[in-house]
């Protein structure tokens, strides 16, 4: 199947038409609107007028509120982008692999300046943030579809030929597109090897209440990161009366580094969803999803594959494994390239066909979740650990691990090493062992948890990944000797001033500032002022002004990295004293240029001349 | 003797409250002011500006958000507070093209008046000088969004009051801008009149009616001789929860 | 110093970069308090005094934002010879009027005045003598080039803001602008 967006077709009656398609796949139900913009993205390339116009008129949507829709998520687009959209992963590994100098490669063989779309309408180039293949990068998302793995310059000639020539994406070399599981340390989760339907069997034996004590003897926290009790969610959730409750994966896996439920979706999907469907008899609930990132979208075919399966099997759908009553079916919505829909609460927005923005919180999802219903909304990898402890039981999942982190933790390790992966331990386990296990070169520094995480420096490789020590998702990212740490701090800000959703003031305009002043010392023009600046705005996101989590950690790696590697920065500075943020003889170009003066009057020195 | 009823305290005095209310309602009513400029008295809680932060117990949190606890300790004055709202109006202000010397709303312009009490003198931070649109089309209405904050007060009260449902907001990040719903975003394309509560609501100078400039003498406008916390919160008409949570506040 | 010795005067130094000279007239609005001021005050370069060039002071008062290079030289001037520097208006705080240029192009805007507007003379062309000073792509306030010890807003600010900066720092006090005194247009 040739993956290239059509020709733009201004016609309105191709656009309306292809509206009405969407329209009738998603059930003309108001909560599918993101998915039927996905649709018609992919569709038509683009998100003509009409067809939003369409959309609104269809679902008694306002059209304002539909372009609003539209607008927030970096995969759709109101204009087109071309036949091809060839976005570059840029997290920190991908830098370091070479991806800037491949897109300017890519870019200069094609003729085309980034972000722009090429004048024949063929190819847009741009970035990306993490799309999940940190492990064999530098990789690239076609038509934010189909992605392209270790690229080297050979592939990206090769690339920019059978772009020129129009190849059909269906033509292109398959090994291109091929994506390992490197598992490099199997433990509970990814040595699983249980049929499935046997921890369901075995579950409904017993009252979904008993699942809970389970789990809430295994002491099960959250793996997605923020390490929530599991049986206090699903508790909450049980107890809520409602006319109906949901279960919700979080599979948008956005923070940069982590690719542990990539794998897991692929090697383990039947533990995902068992551990979906144990949830739905635990708190009794009918609706299920799986909100899967769009840079997963490659995903899709075998995720539904294996839904099918199970559902011929009888482990889906009505009467599931015989018990009448027990109707639960799981529905997957595709994100659309925005990292603040891994919060649970703007993951639920989204779902309901909204712009990401996250909720006023409490509520909780548990209580109020999806359509305002009692959900259960966990991580990929939390309803794979539940799937164990339905069959091996609580206590010895809790004598597993630490105290306050029980269990197994799969850790996605890439960058400076020898041997990228996945890696599962037990939870504490000290980051010096994953370093030799992983074969890390001279590590300098280790980003754990990602952008919003903790970077440690030498000293502290010590320290245990736990909920008693360093809390992660997953990510863990390996910087060498020759690694710019005031670097790796930069381009964590850019990632959270791209990311930000732009509702709340402190993190709006204030995850730009700080990537402003950052640029400013990379462009040579820092002093002491702009730490202080830069310290006077890290307070603001980390004191508790912002309205949800992403605002909160965005100045976290910035703070670690000045405390542990304050060098990277002082070297950077120009000066102690003052020095402006702009190049003031650039500012005289306009005027310079137009009226051809090259005298002294014509040009200001950036810094005055230093006085006595 | 009569029980007084739940009440918590704001900066060491008692603040009473009716079951339900949030801290900024309860404050609000006892004629305690929260700085705030996306919430209004009716409309359900936002959150958006930040500016209500008040702590708790080590944390912070929104006031317009936060429901009213018996006994809770809040403090809003504090220094630490003081610098953090006038960093966020700081924020607020480099945002966007906030000329106030040349705008009808100086005087009664909300956002001024919290940066005047709260004693920002000046950006601080380097000034962004975005290239935003004025739309003028409207024959009564002027729609100049250098001034806008993003409050959202006229998205709500055009889809939840008004039923009209003219703005959205649109876009993501430092890029989220007003939408105009027409299909040729022109504002005279919509079907926005003078008399809708979206056209008096914008707490700032971004939506303003034509052919009034300038109406009061400096020194008689609203905020000029009494400080913007020492005067009555309007409500234009609308009662504490007159306007139910629509759309993607339903969820909560 | 001991309360009855004869006190040096203070050095002040004011200046209008791309200013309307509206912050001076309100120091002027200071009337009579300006008597009682010379007493203790002194200035140096200064509309008031004519002064073509700025020498070590105590304190410097800049009205007005950078809209030129020889805004620039000016501001450099006075940060090298002020002890502290005290941005005055709007215009000097926010780049302000001035700056409402900020999203069009210089180049386009000289190119419309000179070479373009209906009516000029034939082989109209930009000025490009070298003693004029060429206009910044860009309006900036002081603060985004020099580092500025004190705001007053206002457009302008009022005669009894000027009065609490100046006798507040004449006292050592950190200056402080009280309730009322801070307004922006």
């Amino acid at each position: 199947m040739d993956l290239r967006y059509p020709p733009p077709d201004l016609a309105a009656a191709r656009a309306t038409a292809a509206a009405d398609a969407a329209l009738a796949a998603h059930g003309h139900d108001r909560h599918g609107l993101l998915q039927m913009l996905v649709a018609l993205q992919a569709g038509l390339g683009w998100l003509p007028r009409p067809a939003l116009d369409r959309l609104a008129a269809a679902l008694g949507l306002p059209p304002a509120e539909v372009l609003g829709v539209a607008g927030f998520y970096r995969f759709l687009h109101l204009a087109p982008v071309g036949r091809l959209r060839l976005l570059f992963a840029d997290h920190i590994t991908d830098r370091h692999q070479g991806a800037p100098a491949l897109m300017a490669r890519l870019c200069a063989r094609l003729g085309v300046r980034p972000g722009q779309v090429r004048a024949d309408g063929a190819v847009s180039v741009d970035t990306t943030a993490c799309i999940g293949l940190s492990d064999q990068g530098p990789s690239l998302l076609v038509n934010h579809a189909l992605v392209l793995t270790r690229l080297d310059a050979a592939r990206i000639d090769a690339l920019a030929a059978l772009v020129d020539a129009g190849t059909p994406t269906a033509d292109w070399p398959a090994d291109w597109q091929q994506v390992d599981e490197p598992v490099r340390r199997a433990d509970l989760l990814l040595a699983d090897a249980s049929a499935p339907g046997a921890a369901l069997a075995q579950a409904l034996a017993r009252p979904g209440s008993a699942l809970i004590d389970e789990l809430a003897a295994a002491r099960l926290r959250g793996r997605g990161g923020a390490g929530y009790p599991v049986a206090d969610k699903w508790r909450a959730c049980a107890a809520t009366p409602a006319p109906a409750r949901a279960v919700v994966c979080n599979a948008d896996e956005g923070e940069p580094g982590t690719f542990k439920d990539r794998t897991l979706l692929r090697l383990q999907p039947d533990a995902v969803l068992e551990g979906m469907t144990l949830a739905a008899h635990a708190v009794g609930a009918r609706h299920g999803f799986i909100y899967l990132r769009g840079e997963y979208r490659w995903l899709l075919p075998g995720l539904q594959q294996v839904l099918e399966r199970r559902r011929a099997a009888g482990l889906l759908g009505r009467g599931i494994a015989g018990r009448a009553g027990f109707d639960f079916d799981i529905a997957i919505h595709l994100g659309a390239g925005a990292y603040v829909c891994g919060e649970e609460s703007a993951l639920l927005e989204s779902l309901e066909g909204r712009r990401g923005v996250p909720r006023i919180r409490p509520p909780y999802p548990a209580t109020h979740g999806w359509r305002g219903l009692p959900t259960v909304l966990n991580n990929v990898e939390t309803f794979c650990c539940v799937a164990q402890i339905a069959q091996r039981g609580g206590a010895w999942w809790a004598g597993i691990g630490t105290p306050q982190s029980t269990g197994t933790k799969i850790h996605s390790v890439a960058g400076d090493c020898d041997r990228p992966g996945l890696y599962e331990y037990p939870c504490g386990t000290p980051v010096q062992r994953i370093l030799d296990d992983c074969g890390a070169r001279e590590p300098q520094a280790v980003l754990v948890g990602g952008p919003s995480g903790q970077c440690l420096s030498v000293a502290d490789f010590g320290r245990r990944i736990a909920h008693e020590d360093l809390r992660s998702a997953g990510a863990f990212t390996v910087l060498d000797r020759r690694r710019d740490l005031f670097e790796l701090a930069r381009q964590t800000a850019q990632f959270f001033a791209h990311e930000s959703c732009g509702f709340c003031t402190p993190c709006r305009v204030g995850t730009t500032l700080v990537l402003r002043r950052l640029d400013k010392i990379a462009a040579g023009s820092g002093s002491r002022h702009d730490l202080d600046a830069l310290d006077e705005l890290d307070h603001l996101l980390h004191d508790g002004t912002t309205h949800c989590g992403l605002g909160a950690s965005a100045g976290k790696v910035l703070r670690d990295t000045v405390r542990a590697f304050r060098p990277a920065f002082a070297q950077r500075l120009r000066s102690p004293h003052f020095v402006p943020g702009f190049d003031l003889d650039a500012e005289l170009s306009q005027a310079r240029a137009l009226t051809g003066r090259s005298d002294d009057g014509a040009h200001l020195a950036t810094r005055p001349e230093p006085t006595a | 003797m009569n029980d007084p009823g739940p009440r918590f305290s704001l900066d060491g005095e008692d603040v009473p409250f009716r079951p339900g209310e949030t801290v900024l309602e309860a404050a609000t009513r006892a004629g305690r002011h929260i700085p705030h400029l996306c919430w209004h008295r009716g409309f359900a809680p936002h959150g958006s500006c930040r500016l209500c932060m008040v702590a708790v117990g080590g944390r912070l949190v929104a006031a317009c958000s936060t429901a009213a606890e018996p006994g809770a300790e809040l403090t809003l004055h504090s220094e630490a507070l003081a610098r953090e709202r006038r960093t966020l109006l700081q924020l607020l202000f480099v945002e966007g093209n906030h000329f106030c010397p040349s705008c009808e709303q100086s005087g009664s312009c909300r956002l001024q008046a919290e940066a005047c009490e709260a004693g920002m003198l000046g950006p601080h931070f380097e000034e962004l000088y975005p290239a935003r649109p004025v739309d003028a089309s409207h024959p009564d209405l002027l729609l100049d969004t250098n001034r806008c904050i993003l409050c959202g007060l006229c998205v709500r009260a055009s889809a939840q009051v008004d039923g009209k449902a003219v703005f959205a907001l649109g876009g993501r990040g430092l890029g989220t801008h007003l939408v105009v719903g027409s299909a040729s975003g022109r504002l005279a394309d919509t079907d926005l009149a003078a008399d809708d509560l979206a056209a008096r609501i914008c707490p700032v100078g971004a939506l303003l009616p034509k052919r009034r400039g300038f109406a009061v003498p400096i020194g008689q406008r609203r905020y000029d001789r009494v400080p913007i916390s020492a005067q009555p919160e309007p409500d234009d008409g609308l009662a504490p929860g007159a306007v139910p949570p629509a759309g993607a506040e339903a969820g909560r | 110093m001991s309360a009855g010795a004869p006190q040096r005067k203070w050095r002040v130094a004011t200046v209008s970069l791309a200013g309307c000279f509206g912050c001076h007239m309100a120091f002027l609005d200071l009337d009579e308090r300006l008597l009682a001021l010379i007493e203790r005050v002194e200035f140096d370069r200064s509309p008031l005094t004519d002064l073509k060039t700025v020498g070590p002071c105590d304190i410097g008062l800049v009205e007005g934002g950078l809209c030129n290079a020889e805004n620039v030289h000016v501001l450099r001037a006075f940060r090298a010879q002020c002890k502290t520097l005290v941005a005055v208006g709007a215009c000097a705080i926010t780049g302000g009027l001035p700056a409402q240029r900020n999203h069009l192009r210089i180049d386009d805007v000289l190119r419309a005045v000179y070479q373009q507007r209906p009516g000029l003379a034939a082989g109209a062309a930009v000025p490009d003598d070298p003693e004029l000073p060429l206009p910044l792509n860009r309006v900036h306030p002081i603060h985004e080039v020099v580092h500025v010890d004190h705001s007053l807003p206002g457009c302008p600010p009022p005669a009894d803001a000027f009065w609490a900066l100046l006798t507040d720092l004449m006292a050592g006090r950190t200056p402080r602008l009280g309730p009322g005194l801070i307004h922006y247009d």
